[in-house]
């Protein structure tokens, strides 16, 4: 493996499968991920996610198929691609019967450092993560965010240039969720890639620079959110006026210079529309001011994730219930398809 | 620029082996976690601190009038038979512990770190020393109470206790591997004591070989577990290091030549 390889890719996989009795619980999965970036694996349960994840950590051998982990095999080079990981478990693998403070200072032991370094790193992290106050209590005491987060701690004892991250939010309250993401943020800032699971479509779109979603072992979609969400259809316009007795008058405005048909919602002055070209809004925008219409509100709306999903992985969507986009849609999903 | 210097954090040069001091390293890593489990949890201390009292009392007032006339010339016979037989079997709870221990999350993290794969193994038996340490130290407490003086004094007793315990560490490998291979804890613990009872039983742990019909009295003359208490009568009563401790000190190496490798593969196949 030359090196400018090395650097570009942290996630290379052909073909990976892994079969349990009959089932093929992954079924010829590929994954590129691009180092620095931050990948999601969406799906839902059981579709093979946390699988390809234990395979890509050399937790699973994989039953065919090759996964290269900056350049390195996770077969051949399983104790190599070892020091370049870092691994939260979609259950918190960490010590229950010792506290936040023993478990760090163990996992940095084993990773090579001394005594005092494995303090210091322990107490540094603990802090960074907001644990210290419940550092020496035992495990059995934290709620399940703690625990993600010490999780997420001990996977960054080495600072590990890829973290797989299972399924980080599972099971946790909002406000604690949105905790996580700003630190998977952080840790993509510093330099690390991030692989991580999902089965929350806003999570994906909140975190991830590109998204695989598998569904019965096999990726059914790749790409960006936005490539994804482009795939199943137009984005909407929505405004506000200003008058409410505009709003007739603005409507006319809005269907004339996008050519398209508006709906009004008349108790909150709110238009919508379908815009499939961007660049026409500057055009609505400036009738709007020549007509001497005022908009308190202006936005655009992107198909959401789970429109997307339903789409992609087919629950719910045929040509006949949702109409003509659809078909369309699917086509061009079929584009981004790997 | 980041991403580069992330990497030569992480970048001690990689290596695709560690190395005997890694594991060794690792290992006592391992050790020290097992102790802090003790710690936090004495009460899986229950069966090192009863059973040796309880079996000791038990057998030497049961057997001692019918087997030697009575417990005072019993004592030499059975405190060195029961040690044995109590350190042996304690060590089974090292499988069922690893087993149970394997089932958490937290052996997946041990897994996906750089460490040497026999260190999760290695760490958690050297830690279970302090069991059989601890049940040692109670039956020959509760010998001397009972009124035992072994002539071979307290230095000889010393060594017995060590040999007993580097035994019950060479021992602990095969229920190692029971644990590695079996499914549940529970079953861990049936297969174990199918092996351990005939062996500690079928022994010259708890009466005289010569009382034994001769087929019987063949296997208990193979039975290392013989050897092991004989070891420890030489050197606790006489103060002889001979060849029995030699035997047994072999059986153990035999015992942990053969077992550490298929555990330790055992393990990384299951991974």
């Amino acid at each position: 493996m030359n090196k400018k390889h090395n650097d570009e890719w942290a996630v290379e996989a052909r073909g990976l499968v892994k079969l349990f009795g009959d089932n093929r619980a992954v079924d010829g999965v590929d994954l590129n991920v691009r180092s620095g970036s931050i990948y999601g694996v969406l799906g839902p349960n059981g579709a093979g996610k946390t699988t390809t994840i234990r395979m890509l950590a050399t937790l699973l051998r994989p039953d065919a198929g090759e996964a290269r982990i900056f350049g390195h095999d996770v077969v051949k080079e399983s104790h190599i691609v070892r020091q370049l990981i870092g691994v939260t478990g979609q259950y918190a693998s960490v010590d229950e019967s010792l506290s936040a403070t023993e478990n760090l200072i163990i996992f940095s032991r084993l990773l090579g450092l001394g005594s005092a370094e494995a303090r210091r790193k322990a107490s540094d992290l603990l802090e960074e993560f907001g644990l210290t106050e419940a550092a020496k209590r035992p495990l059995k005491h934290f709620s399940g965010g703690m625990r993600r987060r010490l999780d997420l701690a001990a996977s960054l004892i080495a600072q590990p240039p890829l973290i797989f991250l299972d399924e980080p939010t599972t099971g946790l309250d909002p406000r604690t969720r949105s905790q996580m993401w700003d630190t998977i943020r952080r840790l993509v800032d510093t330099g690390s890639t991030v692989l991580l699971t999902t089965q929350y479509l806003d999570e994906a779109d909140q975190l991830a620079d590109r998204i695989a979603v598998i569904d019965r072992g096999q990726v059914v979609a790749e790409g960006t959110v936005d490539d994804l969400k482009g795939s199943v259809g137009t984005s909407a316009l929505n405004l506000r006026v200003d008058q409410e007795q505009d709003i007739a008058y603005a409507r006319e405005i809005v269907e004339q210079v996008l050519d398209v048909r508006a709906s009004v919602t008349a108790e909150a002055g709110k238009i919508t529309s379908p815009l499939t070209d961007p660049d026409q809004v500057t055009d609505l925008l400036v009738a709007l001011r020549n007509r001497g219409i005022r908009l308190t509100e202006i936005s655009v709306q992107k198909p959401t994730l789970d429109e997307v999903f339903l789409t992609i992985t087919g629950q719910g969507g045929n040509e006949n219930n949702i109409g003509p986009k659809i078909s369309e849609s699917s086509k061009r999903a079929e584009e981004v398809r790997v | 620029m980041k991403q580069a210097s992330i990497m030569k954090n992480t970048g001690r040069p990689l290596k695709n082996h560690s190395s005997f001091g890694q594991a060794l390293r690792n290992s006592l890593t391992m050790a020290y976690r097992g102790l802090l489990k003790i710690r936090r949890t004495p009460e899986q201390l229950f069966d090192v601190t009863l059973q040796p009292i309880l079996f000791t009392l038990m057998f030497t007032y049961i057997f001692g009038g019918a087997i030697s006339g009575d417990v005072q010339s019993y004592l030499p016979i059975i405190i060195p038979g029961i040690l044995v037989q109590t350190v042996i079997s304690t060590s089974i709870v090292t499988g069922v512990q690893l087993r149970e221990d394997m089932d958490k999350g937290v052996f997946d993290r041990f897994k996906s770190l750089p460490i040497a794969r026999i260190a999760p193994l290695a760490g958690a038996l050297l830690a279970d020393t302090i069991r059989y340490a601890i049940a040692t130290v109670l039956t020959f407490v509760m010998g001397y109470l009972m009124g035992y003086s072994p002539e071979g004094g307290f230095g000889f007793i010393v060594i017995a206790a060590l040999l007993v315990i580097v035994c019950a560490w060479a021992v602990s490998w095969i229920f190692a591997f029971f644990g590695v291979i079996a499914r549940t804890a529970a079953s861990v613990q049936g297969i174990s004591m199918m092996v351990l009872f005939p062996l500690t039983f079928l022994s010259n742990a708890f009466v005289p070989v010569e009382t034994m019909p001769n087929w019987l009295q063949w296997f208990v003359q193979v039975n290392p577990i013989s050897h092991l208490v004989s070891a420890v009568r030489e050197l606790a009563n006489t103060g002889i290091i001979g060849t029995e401790f030699i035997l047994s000190l072999v059986s153990a190496a035999a015992i942990v030549v053969v077992f550490a490798p298929l555990t330790v593969r055992a393990y990384m196949r299951r991974t």
